[in-house]
């Protein structure tokens, strides 16, 4: 059965881009584009993995993935978190807040599979 | 006949004497067989110039017009000589030991060397002795053309030539060979003092001459004379007993303080026990000068016409009788008495003029100018010359614009009432060290002024003066009255003159003394000149009491500050079982002492510094103060440093704060990269993740290739404008940005910012409201355009409503509307819009602040 991944991201290319790449090799795409309700839509839609961008409007991705750790259901939930901010100190706060995997944009596409096919990995 | 022509003869045969005597004396002096120069009789006989041509010829006039007064001319000096002797003594000291060379020296040496009081009491002196010098001429004048009356050729000579003229210049001819011959201008003038007493001699011989003549020769014996005498009208005078008394304190305050008797009593003092002998004859040699003076004044009344002028007497007397001899003697003795006086006064007031004007301007205009000290010898000389040239070109002026009509008593009076201003300040010197520069100074500009107005000013009568001001006072003022000072009236001028000046002069000098606080130097000099028989009585003893100790603090308290020097004095005292801070000097104590000064000036110093004060070296005391001044310099460069040494700690801090700032300047710069990073990074993955797509071309439809294309385009162009607004942003940073100014309608560059964002079609609706069609701008459109579509990018971007609106709305706040304020045109961010920091909108603003 295919693995369900949601995208929260805000920026439209980007997520049709990760959609085509991630639908070509099989995954069920599920995407999202803001920072307010992010958590809830997580809950809601259980998805297998969450692709989390760091700067979203509404709320940011840092706050989002504190939240997602602090509750039981999504506490062991992969999310690979990408950020267009390169540096070192954009790592740790990611590590810090519990991200499964960090990337930076710009992206190979065959990296980002993949590290969710690892992450999803039995 | 020819009476006048032996005259002259005879004159210039007598100044060849003189030049002979005064060259001897000279040559005889350098070669050291001078001693009998130094006997204390040639010292009396010098004194003698106190008697010029004044009491000469003009104590038979004084005499014949207002009787015995005249003897209070001779009864001054002589109370000064021996009831006073020891005070003389005292200024004997000090001169030579302070090498002190004219009145005005004295004064400015014992106030701190202040310059300003010594120009002060030289212009003072010049003032009151230039009358002097002229009545000098005038009196040489006179007794040429007595002469002339008897001598029809001569007269006309006489009147064809301007013999006060020739005088002056013979004179000052004299006073420069014989006053300024030495290259060293300290030296005294053996050869000067040595004609002068040949010149007392021969004055006191011609006058003796005279009067013996007249009472053994004319009145036929003593006997008779004072029945003579009796009969006359000089023995029925009246006597005022406070002119008297007046006259007689003036006489002995000009003793005192004009400059040639300073200069024969103190400066030309070869040895201060001369002072001995010449107290009791000095007085006999005034005796002796006065003897005569009555019986002359009375025969003269009785034999000459009426209406001879009595100043005469001397001369007109003898010729009456057909004495040629006995008056050429007169005359002889009358010029002797102008040429002395004019002489030594020259001296000592060129001495005065070279040394407190002359140098000083010069060393001024040629600071460092002068190769070595033989040059300055030169111009001092020179100097000297130029100034005795000066004095006697003022005194022939002087008795030019006179017009020598005054009797010579009245101007001998009126100078000794101005140089007796002196008093004050030189006796209050000598014996109160309370005595400040600024108390001398008051005094003497108290008492010249008083001097000034109510006896000089007058006595050139209605041309300086007018007689409305004699009446009513200047201005009206009637207190004011140059002959009745604050309304006292009745008096005799020339008394009520000087008791006003000398009395307002005392008071305010002491008053002011008292007010004001002498400097160290002051201090200094006035412990030197107050306690000179202690410093220089007994030089071999080491304790000295506590004057010493006195000066020892003085000094110590330049070098340690005050504060300090007290507390150890005190202490030392206390040690001694003294109170108060003023131990004795024991040798202990200055043992300790010289310690303590020694670590601030060394060993050596102080220990000259103490011995000096104790009178056993040979350090002067202007060395001392010099050493003690490079002190004080050296703790102010040593305050200079610790100055110096705050400002670094000044420039760390300020140091410091820069580092602050640019640390946190690094922060933003930080927060600014990763903005910006984020800024691209966003695009530039579009561009990957679709070219990636593109290049594995697995599984595309055609429509799919080109709409990714397309966005690769798209983000390509955004890519393009980011790097654009960010060189922008960077280059209007650097304030090298050339905006491209002109006007322009709001409305065109709105329509072109939303025409440019594309956002009319699908995404969101802009509404436009406001006058902006009206609103003329001057500014930069293309950039304000930039704004515009940034925020409209922002707007689209972030508003998440249903079906986005944005507003923009144009409304004018004051007169003006300008595209380089940012206030006017980007009030608030879009509605609707979450506050987060987005990419565009800082970009934008980078822009829109500029």
């Amino acid at each position: 059965m295919a693995k369900h991944v949601l995208i929260i991201e805000d920026e439209p290319n980007i997520i049709e881009a990760i959609s085509f790449i991630l639908s070509r090799d099989g995954w069920q795409v599920d995407t999202h584009s803001n920072g307010h309700d992010a958590v809830a839509v997580v809950r809601a839609r259980a998805p297998d993995l969450v692709i989390l961008d760091v700067m979203l409007p509404g709320r940011s991705g840092y706050d989002i993935l504190t939240d997602l750790r602090a509750n039981p259901e999504t506490q062991d939930l992969p999310i690979l978190m990408l950020t267009a901010r390169g540096q070192a100190r954009d790592r740790e706060m990611a590590e810090k807040a519990g991200a499964s995997r960090f990337m930076t944009k710009p992206f190979s596409n065959a990296d980002v599979i993949e590290a969710l096919n690892a992450l999803v990995a039995p | 006949m020819a009476t006048l022509n032996i005259l002259i003869a005879v004159c210039l045969a007598y100044v060849a004497l003189l030049f002979a005597v005064a060259f001897m004396a000279e040559r005889a002096a350098l070669k050291g067989r001078g001693n009998w120069l130094r006997s204390p009789w040639i010292y009396t006989l010098s004194l003698s110039i106190y008697c010029t041509a004044w009491t000469f010829y003009g104590a038979v006039g004084y005499a014949a017009r207002s009787g015995l007064e005249f003897v209070t001319i001779y009864l001054g000096p002589t109370l000064v000589m021996v009831g006073w002797w020891w005070a003389l003594r005292k200024m004997v000291r000090i001169g030579r030991t302070q090498r002190i060379t004219s009145v005005a020296d004295l004064i400015s040496s014992r106030y701190g060397k202040s310059g300003l009081l010594a120009v002060c009491v030289t212009l003072l002196a010049l003032v009151g002795i230039t009358p002097y010098i002229s009545l000098q001429l005038q009196s040489v004048t006179l007794s040429f053309s007595s002469f002339a009356v008897s001598d029809p050729v001569g007269a006309s000579l006489i009147a064809d030539q301007d013999t006060a003229l020739w005088v002056a210049v013979g004179l000052a001819l004299f006073t420069i060979l014989f006053g300024t011959r030495n290259l060293d201008a300290n030296e005294r003038h053996h050869g000067v003092v040595m004609a002068i007493a040949v010149e007392a001699v021969v004055k006191l011989f011609a006058l003796i001459a005279v009067g013996v003549f007249v009472v053994w020769g004319l009145a036929g014996g003593i006997s008779p004379m004072l029945e003579r005498i009796d009969a006359s009208d000089i023995g029925q005078w009246q006597m005022d007993g406070g002119r008297w008394v007046g006259l007689t304190f003036l006489s002995a305050a000009a003793f005192l303080t004009l400059p040639r008797m300073f200069q024969v009593l103190v400066v030309e003092n070869e040895d201060e026990r001369h002072l001995r002998t010449a107290a009791w004859a000095f007085p006999t040699y005034l005796m002796l000068m006065s003897l005569f003076v009555v019986p002359i004044a009375v025969i003269g009344l009785e034999l000459l016409p009426a209406g001879s002028n009595p100043d005469q007497f001397v001369l007109t007397v003898p010729l009456s009788q057909g004495q040629e001899g006995l008056a050429m003697l007169a005359f002889l003795g009358g010029f002797s008495s102008a040429t002395s006086m004019v002489i030594v006064a020259a001296i000592a007031l060129s001495t005065m003029v070279s040394n407190h004007i002359v140098m000083p301007i010069f060393l001024r205009l040629t600071q460092g100018g002068v190769n070595g000290p033989s040059d300055v010898r030169h111009v001092v000389i020179l100097a000297r010359r130029l100034s005795i040239g000066v004095v006697l070109a003022l005194g022939y002026l002087y008795y030019k614009i006179s017009g020598g009509g005054s009797a010579l008593a009245a101007i001998g009076l009126v100078s000794f009432a101005g140089l007796a201003q002196l008093l004050p300040a030189m006796m209050g010197g000598i014996f109160w060290r309370g005595a400040t520069r600024n108390g001398a100074f008051a005094g003497l500009v108290t008492g010249f002024a008083i001097w000034a107005w109510c006896l000089l000013l007058p006595g050139f009568g209605g041309g300086v003066l007018p007689a409305s001001v004699m009446a009513d006072g200047p201005w009206g003022i009637g207190w004011l009255r140059p002959h009745a000072l604050f309304g006292i009236e009745g008096m005799d001028p020339l008394l009520h003159a000087g008791m006003w000046s000398l009395l307002l002069n005392a008071v305010v000098f002491v008053i002011v003394s008292l007010l004001s606080f002498p400097s160290p130097l002051e201090r200094l000099q006035g412990a030197q000149f107050v306690n000179i028989f202690d410093h220089s009585d007994n030089p071999q003893s080491w304790s000295g009491g506590i004057a010493q100790s006195e000066d020892l603090m003085i000094m110590a308290q330049r070098i340690l500050g005050p504060e300090m020097v007290q507390g150890f004095f005190q202490a030392e005292a206390a040690r001694q079982g003294l109170a108060g801070y003023l131990p004795e000097p024991t040798p202990d104590f200055l043992a300790r002492l010289e310690r303590e000064l020694s670590g601030a000036v060394g060993g050596a110093t102080a220990h000259a510094m103490v011995a000096q004060i104790m009178g056993a070296a040979t350090v002067s005391v202007e060395d001392l103060l010099a050493v003690a001044d490079e002190t004080a310099q050296m703790m102010e460069y040593s305050s200079q440093l610790e100055a110096k040494s705050n400002e670094l700690t000044r420039t760390a801090r300020q140091l410091r704060a820069a580092n602050d700032k640019l640390t946190q300047l690094s922060v933003q710069k930080d927060a600014f990269l990763s903005q910006i990073s984020h800024e691209l990074r966003t695009p530039m993955t579009s561009i990957r993740a679709f070219s990636e797509i593109l290049r594995d071309a697995e599984g595309l439809e055609p429509k799919d290739l080109t709409r990714y294309a397309t966005i690769i385009h798209a983000e390509a162009i955004r890519l393009t404008r980011l790097l654009d607004d960010l060189l922008d942003l960077s280059v209007l940073e650097n304030g090298q940005v050339n905006l491209n100014i002109r006007d322009g309608l709001l409305s065109d560059v709105i329509s072109h910012a939303i025409a440019a964002s594309g956002s009319d079609m699908h995404t969101m609706r802009v509404r436009r409201t406001g006058p902006a069609a009206e609103v003329m701008l001057t500014t930069d459109h293309d950039r304000l355009a930039q704004v515009f579509i940034n925020l409209i990018a922002n707007a689209q971007k972030y508003c998440d409503a249903d079906r986005p609106e944005l507003t923009i709305d144009v409304s004018r706040r004051g007169g003006r509307v300008i595209g380089t304020r940012r206030i006017a045109l980007l009030p608030s961010k879009p509605r609707g819009i979450h506050p987060i920091p987005c990419g565009p909108t800082l970009m934008g603003l980078g822009c829109c602040e500029e």
